[in-house]
């Protein structure tokens, strides 16, 4: 990917390359926190912090990591940024910390972080590698809101908290609990794929006729 | 959830079945689709967590009660278990490279991916928070390494399967896995209320 084209680069993250539903890396989060939008925003914004630290720590560090040893450096940086956030988010919204539990640790291992260092920031200059964890970060988080949205409004009736659906609606109480995790995820991935295939089908019947 | 308190069986069903890495507690989701194609592949990835998964256990609680404590050291324990693993999971590479070379060759790019794997981190931090003494560590990571192998091998059973089945194209590989995954849990739903 050419350096200039940084715009490339963030829409990137968010659609093309989109880490939930294009890549399916880092599923253990998007399953096990999704169960509230709010959760599924504040999980997907510790990621993006960590996700624009390690990239830009690890581009600016890429000429001097020999390469053998390289996924321990990397996971000693990514790990640097995962216990900061840990601390601040104990620090300052002990709520959400209790939320996201052991899964804020765990970002440590989550694929899409280590899978960006390796394939993006590794090879790219630091510019280039913040705006990838910025578009990187927004589309996991954008596909965490989506997958908590769906979940909560299924299961309790609400998004963000605010009742959407009246007192009349029954909640689908299994969204919110374990299985929905999969169910929900599973069916939007399906419903993701199915439009994306409509749209290629299409494009390339433009071009048969265009040809 | 001690062990002293519930017996050796009831702490295998714990964390096992009840709280199974899977399906409860959603860790290790990555290997349970990636390598879940076929049974054997499977099988593999299932002993070498429930190996790594064990001894992690072990290291990962001497460092944390006799280095980490004593030094004050505690807010660094994700740092120094995340290394811990990494290093274990070299040497079973190692290892398995020299003596077993098929299932070496079988399991591919999924073995330093144990390194990632939540499932192994997830289970020492819990371990920490649960505040384990040695033999429950161990156990624990065992047991959970068992519930997860469990877990994969019956999705490789059921996915061998559904290659030849009909699916619509836009399901095929994860969303269909997912879905299938979602069955499952709802059948270990029912273990949930088995140890209290």
């Amino acid at each position: 990917m050419p350096k200039n084209n940084l715009r490339g680069v963030f829409v990137n993250g968010i659609f093309n390359e989109n880490p939930v539903f294009r890549l399916v890396l880092g599923t253990c989060p998007v399953i096990a926190v999704t169960t509230s939008a709010i959760n599924g925003a504040g999980m997907g914004l510790a990621a993006t912090f960590v996700l624009i630290g390690s990239n830009a720590v690890i581009s600016m560090l890429r000429n001097f990591i020999p390469g053998k040893v390289r996924i321990p450096a990397f996971i000693v940086v990514i790990c640097t940024f995962v216990t900061m956030i840990q601390l601040l988010m104990q620090a300052y919204l002990p709520s959400l910390y209790e939320a996201l539990g052991i899964f804020l640790p765990l970002i440590v291992v989550n694929c899409i972080i280590l899978a960006r260092a390796e394939a993006f920031a590794s090879k790219n200059g630091l510019m280039a590698s913040i705006v990838d964890g910025v578009g990187m970060g927004l589309g996991f988080t954008l596909a965490m809101v989506l997958m908590g949205t769906v979940r909560e409004l299924l299961g309790n009736g609400t998004v963000f908290g605010f009742s959407l659906l009246g007192a009349s609606f029954e909640p689908v109480l299994l969204f919110i609990l374990a299985p929905g995790g999969f169910l929900a995820y599973g069916l939007l991935l399906g419903i993701i794929n199915a439009i994306s295939n409509k749209r290629a089908a299409s494009k390339k019947h433009e071009e048969v006729k265009a040809a | 959830m001690r062990l002293s308190e519930i017996g050796i069986f009831l702490f295998f069903v714990n964390a096992a079945f009840s709280n199974n890495f899977i399906f409860s507690r959603f860790l290790g989701n990555c290997p349970y689709l990636g390598v879940s194609n076929k049974l054997e592949t499977a099988t593999g990835m299932g002993v070498a967590v429930v190996f790594v998964m064990g001894i992690a256990s072990l290291f990962c609680y001497l460092t944390y009660e006799y280095i980490l404590v004593p030094l004050g050291l505690q807010y660094l324990n994700t740092i120094a278990f995340i290394l811990i693993i990494a290093a274990l999971v070299q040497f079973v590479e190692m290892f398995m490279k020299k003596s077993l070379q098929s299932l070496y060759s079988a399991l591919g790019i999924y073995l330093p991916l144990i390194t990632t794997n939540c499932a192994v981190l997830g289970v020492t931090i819990l371990n920490m928070n649960s505040g384990f003494n040695l033999l429950e560590s161990v156990l624990s990571g065992v047991f959970g390494a068992i519930g997860f192998l469990l877990a994969i091998v019956l999705m490789a059973g059921v996915r061998e399967r559904l290659e030849s089945s009909e699916i619509p194209k836009a399901f095929k590989g994860f969303p269909i896995s997912l879905i299938i995954a979602g069955f499952m849990s709802v059948a270990f739903m029912g273990f949930s209320g088995l140890v209290k």
